[in-house]
């Protein structure tokens, strides 16, 4: 069977999930153990195994946490000397990506980045990846070993198994010259009222809104549905609202009941990140737009105008 | 302080996506400067100006690409390595970040600014696999950047806020589209950067071979596509009428 690798990433002692959404397909696929680096991982262990790795490799050094991606690195690169997976999967993160990255170019092997699948076929590692602006579907065959897979999050659900993992405390291996991008500080942004991963409307605005002072009328309908406002990276990029509130292929990934997309034309980067909602509709003035052609309502016309009277009549139907 | 920015041209963002009937992407778009890296040589622009210096860009492309180091160039950079060869078609991001750190690593920056990711690709492996190469700390996803005394601060953008993190020059880092407003090109700048040195160089100049790529294509297929709904045109009351029974339905009121 495969031995294959999990990297669990784990912020400020915390698990994240995409460790969790890794180990339920890599558990299908292999004898499957967990990499867990940095404070909060000997916690993390128990979680891990009870999805499913049979064993987790874990330090709990400080510098995990601090410094990014090179103590990470080290260590990964350290184990390697001795084990030998078949394929080691990270999240396509922000911070997984950038130590797989570095650990791809100090291996000198190629790595899948933003697969949505992975399976092991004929004795290699095959990744399905979105290809031509998401509209094909691209299956690649792994050619280095260990392969190096990133699977976008939320591609799997995560469920217990049961088990308890076999705890191996590894050496952290932390080069002293790796101790150089350090986290000196950390600030949190006026919070989402509703997480908008977890929210079962997600209201979205575009472009097409005209203006960051209309991005209220993205809000407003989001709060009286109870659900949280999304954006598309084009208003990010120019500033209009904060990132955390990307939709997308490098934002975050949501499949609530409903998705409503106002002003949004429906770039690649947009739609990967939102096609999975049960119900979408999409607001949008031109008629032509690619995000009409996967709405399962398309109204056209004016954002501008359908958002407060949609507001309103939610409200109304809410406290009526 | 001697600052290299990486860019890149890609397709025209404003302009639609075409496939050949090979399912290869159609070629013949309008490319432009990635709209990611103007904002990198924004900011390596204004670190050159608060600290002295030189900006240098390097590009891997063919050589139509020159277009966008062009375009770097009259917005303000002093000079370009352009890195080109018929081998680095279809450059998997090992490649791309061996032969770009092939071209770097003789120049000795004191900063190397890439975007975060790419307009095209959109995965942002090179800037981690570059730092690697290069053996410099990398400070990523930055939406501020500070450089004081040696040292390098960023503000990095996180899901909830941003980290603060910082480290010793030399350094990498990677910029948001949030970092800066990107200056037009004035006609001055647009005349000066016909006189300003774009320096060629091959993968034998560089000393990079071709290795074997992360991955074979076995095959492409049509994605699952969403099936088109209904399309109802706006008259007023339609639109706002047809959405409430869809949220009725989908039991979210």
């Amino acid at each position: 069977m495969a031995k294959i690798w999990v990297y669990a990433e784990l912020n400020q002692g915390r698990l994240m999930p995409i460790g969790l959404e890794l180990l339920a397909r890599a558990r299908q696929l292999g004898e499957v153990e967990a990499v867990a680096l940095g404070p909060g991982a000997r916690e993390a262990a128990a979680t891990l195994g009870r999805h499913g790795a049979k064993r987790v490799l874990l330090n709990e050094d400080a510098a995990f946490g601090d410094y990014v991606a090179e103590p990470a690195t080290d260590c990964l690169a350290a184990l390697l000397r001795s084990e030998s997976p078949e394929l080691i999967l990270f999240g396509f993160t922000t911070d997984s990506r950038e130590v797989a990255g570095r650990l791809a170019a100090r291996l000198g092997i190629g790595l899948i980045s933003n697969a949505m699948d992975v399976t092991v076929a004929d004795g290699g590692i095959v990744a399905r990846v979105p290809y031509f602006g998401g509209a094909k579907v691209a299956t690649y065959r792994a050619n280095a070993r260990p392969a190096i897979v990133l699977v976008r999050p939320r591609s799997f659900e995560p469920t217990e198994v049961g088990g308890e993992a076999e705890v191996v405390e590894v050496d952290a291996a932390v080069g002293e010259g790796s101790r150089r991008a350090r986290i000196v500080e950390r600030r949190v942004e006026a919070g989402e009222k509703v997480k908008l991963e977890d929210a079962e409307v997600v209201v979205s605005g575009g472009r097409g809104l005209g203006g960051p002072e209309n991005f209220r009328l993205v809000e407003e309908l989001a709060e009286a549905l109870g659900g949280a406002a999304g954006a598309s990276r084009a208003i990010v990029d120019a500033g209009w609202v904060p990132y955390a509130l990307q939709v997308g292929q490098t934002g975050k990934t949501v499949r609530p009941n409903v998705y409503i997309a106002a002003g949004i034309s429906g770039a690649m980067q947009h739609t990967v990140g939102m096609k999975g909602a049960k119900v979408i509709v999409a607001i949008n003035k031109d008629p032509e737009a690619p995000i009409l052609k996967m709405a399962d309502l398309g109204v056209v016309g004016d954002a501008l105008k359908i958002l407060p009277k949609l507001t309103e009549a939610v409200r109304a139907r809410k406290g009526g | 302080m001697k600052i290299v920015v990486t860019v890149k041209q890609v397709p025209d963002p404003n302009t639609p996506q075409a496939l050949e009937a090979d399912h290869t992407i159609a070629r013949d778009r309008d490319v432009v400067l990635d709209p990611g890296d103007e904002c990198g040589v924004e900011i390596g622009l204004q670190l050159k100006e608060a600290h002295g210096g030189e900006v240098v860009l390097v590009s891997m492309g063919p050589e139509r690409a020159r277009d966008a180091i062009r375009k770097g160039l009259s917005m303000g950079a002093d000079r370009a390595i352009h890195i080109t060869d018929p081998a680095l078609a279809g450059a998997d991001a090992l490649l791309t970040a061996r032969a770009l750190a092939a071209a770097i690593g003789p120049e000795s920056p004191d900063l190397v600014i890439c975007a975060t990711e790419s307009y095209d690709g959109s995965t942002g492996m090179v800037p981690p696999m570059l730092a690697e190469l290069l053996g410099l700390p990398q400070l990523t996803f930055a939406k501020r950047v500070e450089v004081a005394d040696g040292r390098v601060t960023v503000h990095r953008q996180t899901e909830d806020g941003y980290q603060v993190v910082e480290a010793e020059a030399p350094a990498l880092v990677t910029v948001t589209a949030a970092i800066a407003e990107p200056r037009y090109a004035s006609l001055r700048g647009i005349m000066a950067a016909r006189s300003k040195e774009i320096k060629t160089l091959g993968l034998a100049d560089l000393g990079v071979e071709v290795g074997q790529p992360a991955e074979t294509i076995e095959g492409v297929v049509d994605a699952e596509s969403r099936t088109q709904g209904e399309i109802v045109e706006d008259d007023g009351s339609i639109g706002v009428e047809k959405i409430m029974s869809v949220l009725q339905a989908a039991r979210v009121l």
